[in-house]
C-alpha cells in the first residue's frame, strides 16, 4: 500500500508526482524547507519554498536564494498534487509538510515538539495516512519536564551565578534554543549577552517577532560586564579562547542529550539543562496515535529501536536514512 | 537519604574538585554517624552484596515502565548506567518525598534484606521505592543494589573532606579506612574519630605510588641521591605480621591471604611488628614469569596445593613500613632499605626475595639499565630518592617510574560496543583483530585484543560515526563492523594463552593511534605477534 507519493532518493526526500523535493541534501530544482537548521536548508537548490518566518532565516543563511514563503495552511498545487505547511514548533518558522494526493495524505514532520514554547508556532496535530516522523529521543528514556520548571531551574542558576558575582554561561544552539531561552529568562536577573552568531541570528528573527533586549559581546566587551550576567553561546565555542577570556564563569548546556550524566561528563560542563526542541519517547508515541496514521516512516535518531516498537505494537513501521545527524552526538541543534 | 542523594545531586553539577569537596563537607558535618560510615564505605568500593539479580531488575524495570524487556535492553545500551538507565524509565509519580522518610543506612539495610525475599515479594519493594523517590534518590537507590559506587568522588577526595571535617592529618584518615571493616558493625567514632589500638593490627598502610618521568633524568639533580630497581609486574601487596597473626593485603585493599598460603607460610617467620611492601610475581625454574602465569592464581577464594606446586610465586620486597612495632615509613628510604636487607637475610626464606637495588654512578647506566629491562621480563625502572620518606598515595617528586617502551603492533577494528559513563551513547569498546592465513590459503581477521583507550574525543566521534554507518550484524549490544580502519595497538607483554582465539594474551592492550595511511590488507598477522614474544 506504500503507493510512494514520497520516495527517499540520494539527493532527497522527492515527491516524483508533483517533481519537487523536501529538505533535498543534494542540490536541486525545487524544495520545499522544513526548517532553517543547516541540515535541513542546504546551499545550491534553484528554488525554495518554505514558511514566511523561514525566508528571512534561510537568506541570513544562505545568501542570496530564490525564495518563496508560504503561510500556515496556505494550499499550494503542483501536477495535481496539494500542499500545506503547518507549524511543527521546533523553532521558528519550522513546518511540517502535508502533501494531498487523489485522497491520499502524507504529513512530513521535519523535527517537531509538542510543548508550546513561546517563541516557536505551536505544533498542529494533522491527520493523515502516512506520517514520517524524526525519532532524535525515540527511546524511553527520555522525558522531558514542563517548559517553566527547566527555565526554573535555569533561573536559579543564573542567579546562584550572579551571588558568587561570576558569568553565568549557557550553550545553546544559534537558532531556536537561543532564542527560546532569551524569550524565557527572568531578565529582572540581569542582561543576556549573546555570541555574534546569535545576536546576528537575533536581529533577523526581531525583524517579525518581538524578542527581548540581548547584548552582542564585542571585542570592546570587558568581562566586569558580563558578571551576574548570563552569557548564551554556540556549544562549539566551549574551551575557546573566546569564552576563556570570560573567567570566571560557570558553564551549562541546555538540551535533550543533557538526560545521560555521561553526556555532561564527556563535554566538560558543569551544569546540564534538559530542554529540547525535539519530541521525548512519551509525545512521539501520542503524536503517531493522534495523527491516526497506519504507516509511519522513521528517519533520524533512534529509528531502528522506534520502527520495532511500532510494529509491535500494530503500525506498518519503515525506516528511511536521511543525513541528518546520523551521528547524534555531532549535531547541537537539539 | 534525601542527604545523600542531594550530595550526590551536588557532585554531580560540577566540574570543579573544590565544590565537590565542599559538598562533601557539607554532608559529612550534617548527616548522622551511620550514614557517614556506609558515605565512607561506599565512596571506598565497600558496597552491600548484590541482593538482586540484574536480570531481575531490568524485567522488573521494563514491566513498570511497560515496555517490552528488548526494548529497556536497547535503551539500556544507549544510556550506558543500569542504575541511571532505571531512574529514567521509570514513571514519575507524585508522592515523592519518601526519600526524606529514609536514612541512608536504613535504605541500605533494607537493601540487604532484599536477598531473603521471594522474587514476588523484591519486586513489590522495588515498585514501591521507585515510584516513590524523586529521580536522584532513584537513581542513587538503584546504584546502592547494583553497585560500583563511582560517581566522580575518588577516596582521595573523600579522605581530604574528612580531614576538613575532623581536623585529623588526611594521610591517618587514609590509614584508618585502609583493611577490613565492616560498616554495618563499626561506628564512626570507631572507624575515623579514635579508632581502638586491636583495631589498628588488621590495617595495611596505604600505599605510595610512583608518578611516571616526565623529566630529564639529569633535572633530577646529584645522581648520588638517587638508586634504581627494576618495575615488576605483579601483585603490589603489603605483607603483615602483627600479633601471631600474617596478613597479605592488595594495592587494591583485598585481603588475599587466602590465594598465596605459601606467602602466608614464609610470613610465620617473620617477627611480630612487622610490614613489608613489596610485589607478588610468578617465578618458575629460578625465572620471573609474566603477569599471566600469576592469574592463575587469582579471583579464586582458595587455592589448592597442586595449583600453588605449579604456579609458584615469591613475594619481591620493595620496602619496609613497619619494624619492631613501630612505623618507620618516616626514615629515609635508604635507612629502611638497609633494615628491610638484613630482615630478609634474617629470615633466609626462598620465596622472599629482595628488589634489586642499584646506585647510579651517572644517568647513563639508568638508561641503559632501561634499554634491557624487556629482557628480563621487567616492566621498566623505578627510580627512587634516597632520602625520601615513604609517602601516602600517588606523589611526585621522590619515586618515578620509567615503564619500557609498549610493544606494537597494527590490527583491524572488527567489533564495537557502545562505551559506558562518560562514552555513554558512543561507540568506544572495540575488539580488534589480526591476520591469520588458514591452511587454506585463506586470509582470516582472528581477535587478539580489546581495548576501549587511547583516541581523543574527536576521533572517537569519527570512529563511532564510521561504526554506524558500516555495521554488518547486531549480537545485542555489540556490533560487528566492516574490517576497515586500522589502528596501531599497543601492550605491555605478551604470553601463550590457550583462552584466546589467537593464541596469545596481551598485557593492558590500548590504542596508541590510528592509522588512517593503512589499509586493512595492511595491518598485521598473528606470525607477527608471535615474533614479538621473543624480542
Amino acid at each position: 500500500m506504500r503507493a510512494s507519493l514520497l520516495e527517499f532518493n540520494i539527493n532527497g526526500i522527492y515527491c516524483p508526482q508533483a517533481d519537487i523535493y523536501i529538505d533535498a541534501w543534494k542540490p536541486v530544482d525545487r524544495v520545499i524547507i522544513s526548517h532553517g537548521h543547516a541540515d535541513h536548508s542546504k546551499y545550491g537548490h534553484k528554488k525554495y519554498l518554505t514558511h514566511h518566518y523561514n525566508v528571512p532565516i534561510v537568506k541570513h543563511r544562505l545568501g542570496k536564494v530564490n525564495i518563496e514563503g508560504k503561510s500556515w495552511g496556505e494550499k499550494f498545487s503542483i501536477n495535481g498534487v496539494h500542499f500545506s505547511l503547518h507549524p511543527a514548533g521546533h523553532v521558528i518558522g519550522s513546518s511540517q509538510v502535508k502533501i494531498e494526493y487523489k485522497g491520499e495524505v502524507w504529513v512530513y514532520s521535519g523535527d517537531y515538539k509538542r510543548e508550546n514554547d513561546g517563541i516557536s508556532t505551536p505544533f498542529e496535530l494533522v491527520k493523515c495516512h502516512t506520517f514520517i516522523t524524526e525519532c532524535t529521543f525515540g527511546i524511553p528514556a527520555f522525558s522531558w519536564k514542563m517548559q517553566n520548571e527547566v527555565i526554573k531551574e535555569i533561573n536559579q542558576f543564573w542567579n546562584e551565578c550572579k551571588l558568587l558575582n561570576q558569568t553565568a554561561i549557557i550553550f545553546a544552539y544559534s537558532l531556536g534554543k537561543a532564542q527560546r531561552l532569551i524569550a524565557n529568562l527572568n531578565l529582572d536577573i540581569g542582561k543576556i549577552y549573546t555570541h555574534a552568531a546569535i545576536e546576528n541570528l537575533n536581529e533577523v528573527i526581531r525583524t517579525y517577532k518581538n524578542l527581548p533586549e540581548t547584548y552582542k559581546i564585542t571585542r570592546e566587551t570587558k568581562k566586569e560586564q558580563l558578571l551576574g550576567n548570563l552569557v548564551i553561546a554556540p556549544p562549539s565555542t566551549h574551551g575557546s579562547s573566546w569564552l576563556k577570556k570570560m573567567v570566571p564563569y560557570v558553564t551549562s548546556s541546555a538540551s535533550g542529550w543533557m538526560t545521560f550524566r555521561g553526556a555532561r561528563r564527556r563535554r566538560n560542563i558543569d551544569r546540564g539543562f534538559v530542554l529540547s526542541d525535539h519530541v521525548d519517547w512519551k509525545d512521539l508515541v501520542k503524536t503517531i496515535r493522534e495523527t491516526e496514521a497506519e504507516n509511519i516512516v522513521c528517519t533520524h535518531g533512534y529509528k531502528d529501536i522506534f520502527s520495532k516498537y511500532l510494529n509491535e505494537i500494530g503500525y506498518n513501521a519503515f525506516i528511511e536514512n536521511t543525513p541528518f545527524e546520523e551521528n547524534e552526538l555531532l549535531v547541537e541543534n537539539d | 537519604m534525601i542527604d545523600f542523594a542531594s550530595l550526590i545531586e551536588q557532585i554531580d553539577k560540577t566540574t570543579k574538585t573544590n565544590h565537590k569537596v565542599k559538598a562533601l563537607d557539607n554532608f559529612f558535618k550534617h548527616a548522622a554517624d551511620k550514614d557517614k560510615v556506609w558515605a565512607i564505605a561506599l565512596f571506598s568500593s565497600r558496597r552491600p552484596k548484590r541482593a538482586v539479580k540484574t536480570s531481575s531488575l531490568r524485567g522488573f524495570a521494563a514491566e513498570l515502565a511497560n515496555i517490552p524487556l528488548w526494548l529497556f535492553e536497547e535503551s539500556y545500551h544507549i544510556v550506558g548506567d543500569l542504575a541511571e538507565t532505571i531512574a529514567l524509565i521509570v514513571p514519575e509519580t507524585h508522592h515523592k518525598n519518601l526519600s526524606l522518610k529514609f536514612t541512608l543506612s536504613e535504605i541500605i539495610e533494607e537493601i540487604i534484606d532484599l536477598k531473603d525475599l521471594s522474587e514476588q515479594n523484591q519486586k513489590k519493594y522495588l515498585f514501591d521505592r521507585w515510584s516513590s523517590l524523586n529521580y536522584y534518590s532513584r537513581f542513587v537507590f538503584n546504584k546502592l543494589i547494583t553497585g560500583g559506587f563511582r560517581i566522580g568522588v575518588s577516596q582521595q577526595l573523600m579522605t581530604k573532606s574528612l580531614a576538613n571535617v575532623t581536623g585529623i592529618d588526611k594521610d591517618i584518615i587514609a590509614y584508618q579506612i585502609m583493611g577490613d571493616w565492616k560498616p554495618s558493625e563499626i561506628s564512626f567514632e570507631d572507624l575515623i574519630l579514635s579508632p581502638k589500638k586491636e583495631s589498628l593490627i588488621y590495617k595495611p598502610y596505604p600505599f605510595y605510588l610512583a608518578h611516571s618521568v616526565d623529566v630529564k633524568l639529569e633535572d633530577l639533580g646529584d645522581c648520588n641521591h638517587w638508586v634504581y630497581e627494576n618495575k615488576w609486574d605483579g601483585i603490589r601487596a603489603q605483607l603483615i605480621k602483627r600479633s601471631n597473626e600474617v596478613m597479605l593485603w592488595s594495592r587494591g585493599g583485598e585481603l588475599i591471604s587466602s590465594q598465596f598460603p605459601e606467602i602466608i607460610e614464609m610470613g610465620n617467620m617473620i617477627e611480630n611488628g612487622t610490614v613489608i611492601d613489596g610485589e607478588i610475581l610468578p617465578f618458575n625454574n629460578g625465572n620471573i614469569g609474566s603477569f599471566n602465569d600469576l592469574q592463575k592464581r587469582l579471583g579464586r577464594k582458595n587455592v589448592s596445593k597442586k595449583t600453588v606446586n605449579n604456579n609458584p610465586t615469591i613475594l619481591k620486597a620493595y620496602d619496609l613500613l613497619e619494624h619492631n612495632h613501630s612505623d618507620i615509613r618516616i626514615k629515609s628510604y635508604a635507612n629502611r632499605r638497609e633494615i628491610l636487607c638484613k630482615l630478609v637475610l634474617d629470615v633466609n626464606h626462598p620465596i622472599l626475595d629482595i628488589s634489586d637495588f642499584h646506585d647510579i654512578k651517572n644517568w647513563e647506566d639508568v638508561v641503559t639499565a632501561h634499554s634491557i629491562a624487556r629482557s628480563k621480563n621487567s616492566e621498566g625502572l623505578m627510580i627512587k630518592n634516597k632520602n625520601a620518606v615513604y609517602k601516602v598515595g600517588r606523589k611526585k617528586g621522590d619515586w618515578w617510574k620509567w615503564k619500557v617502551d609498549p610493544l606494537t603492533i597494527d590490527a583491524v577494528l572488527t567489533y564495537a560496543m557502545r562505551g559506558h559513563g562518560r562514552r555513554a551513547n558512543l561507540f568506544t569498546d572495540y575488539t580488534f583483530g589480526l591476520w591469520r592465513i588458514n591452511n587454506d590459503g585463506k586470509k582470516e581477521l582472528v581477535t587478539f585484543a580489546k581495548a576501549y583507550s587511547g583516541l581523543t574525543d574527536k576521533e572517537f566521534k569519527k570512529v563511532d560515526a564510521f561504526i554506524k554507518k558500516n555495521t554488518l550484524e547486531r549480537f545485542g549490544p555489540v556490533r560487528s563492523v566492516q574490517p576497515q580502519l586500522v589502528f596501531e595497538i599497543a601492550f605491555e607483554g605478551i604470553a601463550p594463552s590457550s583462552r584466546h582465539k589467537s593464541g596469545f594474551a596481551v598485557r593492558f592492550p590500548r590504542i596508541l593511534r590510528w592509522r588512517i595511511d593503512k589499509s586493512q590488507n595492511e595491518a598485521n598477522s598473528i606470525n607477527d605477534l608471535e615474533n614479538l614474544l621473543h624480542v
